[in-house]
């Protein structure tokens, strides 16, 4: 039955999240996007403390037989959404097995899970971290150029890999992952691109450098050089022979998971937007008048209504993304419609929020116009606006990557 | 429990409608927006579906359904993705039946509600829309004055759908500070029925502009008893049906888009290949879920009990301006064909048009 509303206990778990947010993460949001580079650490170690006492798991499992928390993955996009409208930086740089987590929980044997996902539910806090880009591709990734050769009983990886987010607090930390795609065969195209788990201390493997950004910066971005870098067999996640006819489908399963997350990050930020611009205007004495005629609005009662209804459609469209893989439902068209709308839609209403304030809107006494740079990243990473486009149109269009490129 | 699945009953119910609209309206579509009539065998073979005698309560025929505005905006959208003009005018009765059956008193249902129970089509109809370009619910031109235990109505509506054939009419019009809905018979005196309008699209509709001069009707002729909460409703209804319709209309062009693109060639190739008509066509795609979940979402909250106020104003304001995009592209991708009547294509842009400008269009 269509229903549009969460049980009871998860609007009482969301309002911890929501008092986090508001109370942990806004308060140092400006701080540690000015301070780029530098680790809020007390933050950090309480919600790592925080969430082992909760039991929470990792997002983008897929549904378990008979495992308890059925709706996990609406779980995870709403508890995304309240946590990014405190701060997407902060959230993005938190403690847990992050987009490398998700990799493992997608396309890992039950004993992967178990042997690279249980250690982040104990001890010091962890990062985990997904290598996709290179310096020479990144939409475009079965052009992967870093290679996994097998040597023995090793795997042995070779190659750069850029804009890993979470990826030098991955390397650098005990217990922390970094999951690289690779190709293990280089005439098979995309069904020779694998991922392998590389652990933190796993020689070979080095941070080269940590980008400057234009926002989200409380979370770092890294490129990380692998070098003869060797790590046992059984790192590989799925199968390790190269299968032509399904292609890379089990690493791009990936992506059917993260993208809702990444529309729900998108929707925390324009949602911080949008509440902060209807606060504004209400202090200013100007009220949205919902039900009148267009002709009767002003321009600004007109912006507001369109960046709510925009972020209305985001969210209904990611609630629905996250629902069907819940249930255990193919929803790649469904990822990508909401990712593809959520980035764009909060990349506009970040932009209006700013303009509707005028030039407040560009001052740093407020976070809106962090929240603008905050906002489009959520249009490019785990796949940009077009290369989700292209994603929805060969699966309308019934067309294989090979007919519509 | 957060769920995008329609009950059984739903899908069974939307998938019987569905075939109604394709076997039955869109074969007609085109003749029904040339020629400006409806064939009297669709609203004979529309009894089948029982669109609305489904729900009113046994005791006036009716099968006694549950009323759900989810479950309306799923019938609404599968109609109107046959055929705009034809869905309109088959659900035109509802605009006056379905604000009864909910609000109306039990003198009023007992009076009105019989009459659709019947196999036969009975024409009936509200009157909402002003002929004014700021024209406005919250501030209604039609005037309703009490006087002397009697109603006083003044004003002027368009785009009454079947005011002709209705027997009756809902006309809406600011009673006081509030909005209130009359039941006004088409021989009341002062009541003068114009000729028929002529739009841009909605070809197959007949709709008129009607004028209420000092149109003296009695004091229960006000629907229900204490109607001003409830009309709020009904404007949500409306609403959400509305943004349903749309999702259904751009449906209809984006499919039809999406199929031509993969059969017309240019530069050797079908042209759905190229980047700039397939992302166009993404981008439809995306539109129509979002008008559709608005539409599932307001109604949704009707269901629950509330008036779903900013729900379905939003819904409605969003689908109408995503229709006319979506219907828009749709020309656009079968460029110089698409400006053609041989092609449907142009029909929907002009429909969908018209449902930014219209706010009775259907009800849920």
């Amino acid at each position: 039955m269509i229903d549009f509303e969460f049980e009871p206990q998860v609007v009482e778990r969301l309002q911890i999240y929501r008092n986090v947010a508001e109370q942990m993460m806004r308060p140092i949001s400006r701080e540690y996007d000015e301070r780029e580079h530098e680790k809020p650490w007390q933050f950090l170690e309480t919600m790592w403390a925080a969430s082992n006492l909760s039991g929470e798991g990792q997002p983008g499992s897929r549904k378990q037989s008979g495992g308890g928390n059925e709706a996990r993955n609406l779980y995870t996009i709403a508890t995304t959404e309240e946590l990014t409208w405190g701060d997407a930086g902060l959230f993005l740089a938190l403690p847990n097995a992050g987009l490398g987590g998700a990799a493992v929980a997608a396309a890992g044997t039950p004993e992967q899970k178990q042997r690279f996902l249980a250690p982040f539910r104990e001890g010091k806090p962890k990062w985990g971290a997904m290598a996709i880009t290179e310096p020479g591709c990144g939409s475009d990734s079965a052009a992967i150029a870093t290679t996994a050769a097998r040597d023995g009983d090793q795997w042995v990886i070779n190659g750069t890999k850029i804009f890993c987010t979470s990826g030098a607090m991955a390397a650098d930390h005990p217990g922390g992952f970094i999951v690289v795609w690779a190709t293990v065969d280089k005439s098979a195209g995309r069904a020779g691109i694998k991922s392998f788990v590389v652990p933190h201390g796993t020689s070979g493997m080095t941070v080269a450098r940590v980008e400057n950004k234009l926002g989200i910066r409380a979370s770092d971005t890294a490129m990380i050089v692998f070098d003869n870098c060797r790590v046992p067999l059984d790192h590989i996640l799925g199968k390790p022979e190269v299968n032509r006819e399904r292609g890379f489908k089990d690493v791009m399963a990936t992506f059917d998971a993260t993208r809702p997350i990444v529309a729900a990050m998108a929707i925390g930020v324009g949602r911080a937007a949008l509440d902060f611009v209807r606060d504004f205007l209400r202090d200013h004495k100007v009220s949205v008048r919902y039900g009148l005629s267009p002709h009767r609005l002003t321009a600004v009662e007109r912006d507001f209504i369109e960046m709510e209804m925009n972020l209305k459609v985001a969210r209904l469209l990611t609630w629905r993304a996250a629902w069907m893989l819940d249930a255990g439902r193919h929803n790649s068209l469904e990822a990508s419609m909401a990712k593809a709308k959520a980035g764009l839609a909060v990349t506009q209403i970040t932009q209006k929020a700013v303009e509707m304030l005028g030039p407040l809107g560009y001052s740093r006494q407020f976070l809106v116009e962090k929240w603008m740079r905050d906002a489009k990243i959520n249009d490019i990473f785990e796949g940009t606006q077009q290369i989700n486009l292209l994603i929805i149109a060969r699966r309308i269009l019934g067309y294989s990557s090979r007919e519509l490129n | 429990m957060i769920s995008f699945d329609p009950t059984e009953e739903q899908q069974m119910m939307r998938e019987s409608v569905a075939g109604f609209a394709r076997d039955e309206l869109r074969p007609v579509a085109r003749a029904v927006d040339e020629g400006g009539t409806i064939p009297a065998s669709v609203a004979e073979k529309v009894a089948q579906l029982g669109l609305l005698r489904t729900w009113l309560p046994e005791q006036y025929g009716g099968d006694g359904a549950d009323r759900s505005a989810v479950t309306g905006a799923m019938i609404v959208e599968e109609l109107a993705w046959g055929d705009l003009a034809l869905a309109a005018h088959l659900l035109s009765p509802r605009l006056f039946a379905f604000p009864i059956l909910e609000l109306g008193t039990a003198s009023q249902r007992d009076r009105f509600l019989g009459h659709f129970a019947g196999s036969g089509f009975i024409a009936a109809s509200a009157a909402l829309t002003e002929p004014r370009f700021d024209f406005d619910l919250a501030s209604l031109s039609t005037r309703a004055v009490a006087k002397h235990g009697e109603w006083l109505l003044d004003g002027v509506k368009c785009f009454v759908p079947l005011a002709r054939e209705a027997e009756f009419i809902l006309v809406y019009a600011g009673a006081g500070s509030e909005v209130a809905a009359f039941i006004v018979p088409r021989e009341t005196p002062g009541l003068e029925i114009s000729e028929r309008e002529k739009n841009m699209g909605l070809k197959g509709l007949a709709t008129h502009e009607i004028t209420l001069t000092a149109c003296r009707l009695p004091a229960e002729a006000r629907l229900g008893s204490d109607a001003a909460s409830g009309v709020v409703r009904l404007t949500s209804e409306m609403r959400v049906a509305t943004a349903a319709i749309a999702a259904g209309v751009a449906r209809a062009a984006f499919e039809y888009a999406r199929d031509y693109a993969k059969e017309r060639k240019a530069f050797g190739a079908p042209i759905a290949t190229k980047q700039a008509i397939a992302f166009m066509l993404a981008e439809m795609a995306i539109e129509v879920d979002a008008m559709r979940l608005l539409a599932w979402e307001a109604g949704w909250h009707l269901d629950r009990g509330e008036d779903a106020a900013i729900e379905s104003y939003l819904a409605k304001q969003y689908a109408a301006a995503a229709a006319l995009k979506v219907t828009d592209n749709a020309v656009q991708v079968l460029g110089g064909h698409g400006y053609i009547r041989e092609h449907p294509v142009e029909l929907w842009l002009r429909n969908a048009r018209g449902l930014a400008a219209l706010d009775a269009i259907a009800i849920v």
